[in-house]
C-alpha cells in the first residue's frame, strides 16, 4: 500500500538504500545465465554491470541478482570466457 | 504646529550630504528624541545634486515620505542654488544655512529670499580645506547647524561625532582631528544678517 | 543589556544576523541589499560570529549553497533584492519543497525592465508562491525583530522565510532601534534545527528523490496542509516573541478599525505614513482605519476578513502590478478573503509607488477621499493608478 500525504515523511525524505526495495527484475526480456564451470573469476561482469546485479562473495562471482537485473546483456558481452549466456525470459 | 522638526540637506554627490544626515540623527538620538535620517538616491554620481533628510520628534515617527516642508535647509554648495529649488516648500520662519563666501544679505538679495526665512552663511569649504585638507563641507555645516538651531548640546555632539568618526576612519587620526576642528570653527564662524 | 542605537534597515538586519550567528551565509551583492551581507562579512572577518561566509558568483549559486548547507543541518541565511531574488527563483521552490529553514533578508526593489534600483514589491510578490513565509517590515526596528523571529519560525516550522524591507525607504533610512542583548537572542533561538541532515553517515537518507504521478501530489498536499496549519503556530510563536521581547506585534495589524467605515490595507513602510494620516483624520472625527499586513505569506485571510467585513469602503494599496488587468497582488488576495463573508465592503485597488515613486501624506489623504466617493458611486474602474502622471 502506498502511503498517503499524512503518512509520508516530511518533504519525501527517505531512508538510504531504498533502491534495494525496488525490484527492477521484471523489466527484463532477456535473462543472463551464469555458467560457473567456464568462469575464471576475472570479475569483468561485476565491473561493468550498471545495476550492481552480479553477486560477489569473498571476491568470487556467485551468480546473478535476478530481483534487480534488467537483462541488458553487458555482462555477457564483456565476459572473455563465454561464461554468461543470454536467454529469452520465459514467464 | 508641526509634529516633526524637519531638515533637508542639499549637496553634490561626494560632499557627504547623506553621511552628515546620519551623523546628525545619531547625535540627536542621545538627546532622547525619535529620529530619522534618509537619503534621496538618484543616479549616484560624483557632483550630481543630491538631497538627504532628517526628522526629529518627541514621539515615534511613522512617516516614510521625503521632507516637503523643512524647518531647516542646509546647502552644502552655494552653486546648487542656481539650478536646484533649494527653498522649495520651506516653512515660514524657516532657517537657511549656506556654505558660501558671501554674507547672508548678499545671498538673500541674489536669490530673492522671503523675509520670513532666516539666512545664515559660513565658508565651510574654506574651513574644510584648511582643517581637513579636502573640500568636504559636511561636518563643518553640521557645526553651523547645531549653533544656529541650538537643537543639540554642542559639547555632547562633539564627543558623539568623534566616536562615530573613529569607527569610520580608524586608520586616519588626522582626518578625525581635522573634522572636529572644522566643526568647532564653523560653529564659531557661522553668521546671520 | 539592551541598547538604544540609531541604525538603518540594512544595519539593523546585519546586526540581527550577527546575533543569530548562522553557521553558513552564502551571498552575492545587489543594491540596495548589499550592505546587509557586507556589514555581516565584517562580523565574520572580525571573528564576532562563527559563520562560514561563502561569496558566490551569482544569486542562483548563493541560494543553492544555502540549500546544500541547510540540508546538512546548518543554520543558514542570505540577503538579496530584486533581480537577485528573481535569479534565485528556481531554487526558492526547492528550499520550500524540502522545507529547509533558510532565512533571506530581502530588500524590496523593482524588477527590470526598465532598470531601476528603487522600492516596489514586484520582486517579493513574484516569489510569493514558493512556499516561503513572507514578512514585511515598516521600519528598521521591525526589520531587526522580524529577522530574529523569522529564524525561530523557520526552525520551529521547517519553512523557509524571507523578511523584507522597502528599498532605500527603510534599507537606507536611519531610525531609533532597540537592540536585544546578544545572549537574549541566543537563548531565544537555541540550537539550530533542520528537518534532516544528509551528512549523518550513521543514518543515510535520500533527499529530493524523483516523485512522479504516484507521489508528487501527496508531497505537495502535505506541504500545503502544513502551511495551512502553521498559521495557528505562527500566531503562538509571535505571541511568545512579544512576551519575551516586550513587543506588541500581530500577524495583521488593525489600527482604529473597531468603528471604522473606511480603511486602507497596505504593506511595509507605507503603513507608517498611512498610520500618521489615519491618526490625523481621526482627530477631525473621520471614521477611518488602517490594516497593516505583516505576514503576507501565509495569508491570514480569516483575520483579514473579520477586520474588514463591516467597512463601507476598503482601499487596498499595492506597490506591485500583476499585469493581468485585475490589479495588484494584495488586492486580489484581500478580495478573495472577503468573498467568504456574507457582508463585505466596496473594495478598490490603488497601485502606487512603482520603482520608488514617493507616496506622500497628501496621496494617502486623497485615497481616503476617493474610496468614500467610490463606495457610493462606483462609476470608475476597480483598479486605479495613483502617484502617476495622467
Amino acid at each position: 500500500m502506498k502511503k498517503n500525504w499524512k503518512e509520508l515523511d516530511i518533504a519525501l525524505i527517505l531512508k538510504g538504500e531504498t533502491s534495494k526495495d525496488f525490484k527492477t527484475g521484471d523489466w527484463r526480456s532477456e535473462k543472463p545465465i551464469f555458467k560457473e564451470d567456464k568462469c575464471k573469476q576475472c570479475l569483468q561482469c561485476w565491473l561493468f554491470c550498471p545495476d550492481s546485479s552480479i553477486i560477489v562473495n569473498d571476491g568470487k562471482m556467485m551468480g546473478i541478482d535476478y530481483d534487480h537485473c534488467k537483462g541488458c546483456g553487458i555482462c555477457s558481452k564483456v565476459c572473455p570466457f563465454d561464461a554468461i549466456d543470454m536467454e529469452k525470459e520465459e514467464k | 504646529m508641526k509634529d516633526h522638526f524637519e531638515i533637508r540637506w542639499h549637496g553634490r554627490g561626494g560632499q557627504g550630504a547623506k553621511t552628515v544626515a546620519l551623523l546628525f540623527a545619531d547625535s540627536a538620538l542621545a538627546t532622547g528624541k525619535f529620529i530619522q535620517a534618509f537619503p534621496e538616491y538618484g543616479p549616484e554620481r560624483m557632483g550630481a545634486p543630491v538631497q538627504s533628510f532628517n526628522r526629529l520628534s518627541d514621539r515615534e515617527i511613522f512617516i516614510h515620505s521625503p521632507v516637503k516642508n523643512p524647518d531647516v535647509v542646509v546647502v552644502l554648495d552655494q552653486s546648487l542654488m542656481d539650478t536646484v529649488d533649494t527653498l522649495a516648500g520651506m516653512m515660514s520662519g524657516g532657517i537657511l544655512i549656506v556654505n558660501t563666501k558671501k554674507k547672508p544679505k548678499e545671498i538673500r538679495e541674489k536669490y530673492k529670499i522671503d523675509d520670513k526665512i532666516k539666512v545664515f552663511t559660513v565658508n565651510a569649504s574654506k574651513i574644510a580645506l584648511e582643517e581637513i585638507g579636502v573640500n568636504k563641507p559636511n561636518t563643518p555645516m553640521f557645526g553651523a547647524l547645531v549653533k544656529v538651531t541650538g537643537i543639540l548640546d554642542f559639547e555632547k555632539m562633539l564627543v558623539d561625532t568623534e566616536k562615530k568618526l573613529k569607527l569610520k576612519f580608524a586608520n586616519k587620526p588626522e582626518v578625525i582631528e581635522g573634522n572636529i576642528r572644522s566643526i568647532k570653527r564653523a560653529y564659531e564662524e557661522v553668521v546671520s544678517e | 543589556m539592551r541598547k538604544i542605537v540609531a541604525k538603518t534597515g540594512n544595519e539593523a538586519m546585519a546586526e540581527a544576523m550577527r546575533q543569530i550567528n548562522p553557521d553558513v551565509v552564502a551571498a552575492y551583492p545587489i543594491t540596495p541589499a548589499t550592505e546587509i551581507v557586507q556589514i555581516f562579512s565584517n562580523f565574520v572577518n572580525n571573528g564576532q560570529v562563527d559563520t562560514i561566509f561563502v561569496p558566490t558568483e551569482s544569486e542562483h549559486s548563493a541560494i543553492s549553497a544555502c540549500v546544500g548547507a541547510s540540508a546538512s543541518g546548518a543554520r543558514v541565511m542570505t540577503g538579496t533584492s530584486s533581480q537577485g531574488l528573481a535569479l534565485m527563483h528556481e531554487i526558492l521552490f526547492v528550499a520550500g519543497g524540502l522545507r529547509l529553514p533558510i532565512v533571506i533578508c530581502e530588500v524590496n526593489r523593482a524588477l527590470s525592465s526598465p532598470i531601476n534600483i528603487h522600492c516596489d514589491h514586484s520582486d517579493t510578490m513574484a516569489s510569493r508562491d514558493a512556499g516561503w513565509i513572507q514578512i514585511f517590515s515598516e521600519n528598521p526596528q521591525e526589520a531587526y525583530d522580524q529577522t530574529i523571529l523569522a529564524m525561530k519560525l523557520s526552525e520551529d516550522l521547517f519553512l523557509p522565510s524571507m523578511v523584507t524591507t522597502d528599498g532605500f525607504i527603510i534599507s537606507h533610512a536611519m531610525q531609533k532601534l532597540e537592540m536585544y542583548d546578544d545572549k537574549e537572542v541566543k537563548d531565544y533561538l537555541g540550537e539550530p534545527k533542520t528537518p534532516f541532515n544528509f551528512l549523518n553517515l550513521d543514518d543515510p537518507i535520500t533527499v529530493g528523490p524523483l516523485a512522479l504521478q504516484d507521489y508528487y501530489m501527496e508531497i505537495k498536499v502535505q506541504q500545503s496542509k502544513f502551511i495551512n496549519e502553521s498559521k495557528k503556530k505562527i500566531i503562538n510563536i509571535l505571541q511568545d516573541f512579544n512576551k519575551r521581547m516586550g513587543r506588541n506585534y500581530k500577524v495583521v495589524e488593525d489600527y482604529f478599525m473597531e468603528d471604522a467605515e473606511y480603511a486602507i490595507v497596505c504593506l511595509g513602510s507605507t503603513a507608517g505614513t498611512a498610520r500618521y494620516v489615519v491618526e490625523n483624520l481621526r482627530k477631525k472625527g473621520e471614521k477611518v482605519g488602517l490594516l497593516k499586513i505583516r505576514f503576507y505569506r501565509p495569508f491570514f485571510d480569516e483575520q483579514i476578513m473579520d477586520i474588514l467585513k463591516n467597512l463601507k469602503g476598503c482601499a487596498v494599496l499595492d506597490r506591485s502590478d500583476m499585469f493581468a488587468s485585475t490589479g495588484g497582488h494584495l488586492f486580489n488576495d484581500v478580495k478573495s478573503a472577503l468573498y467568504a463573508s456574507q457582508k463585505h465592503p466596496i473594495i478598490r485597488d490603488y497601485i502606487y509607488g512603482l520603482g520608488g515613486r514617493d507616496i506622500d501624506i497628501e496621496d494617502i489623504e486623497e485615497v481616503f477621499k476617493d474610496i468614500k466617493e467610490f463606495s457610493t458611486n462606483k462609476n470608475e474602474e476597480f483598479v486605479k493608478y495613483i502617484t502617476v502622471r495622467e
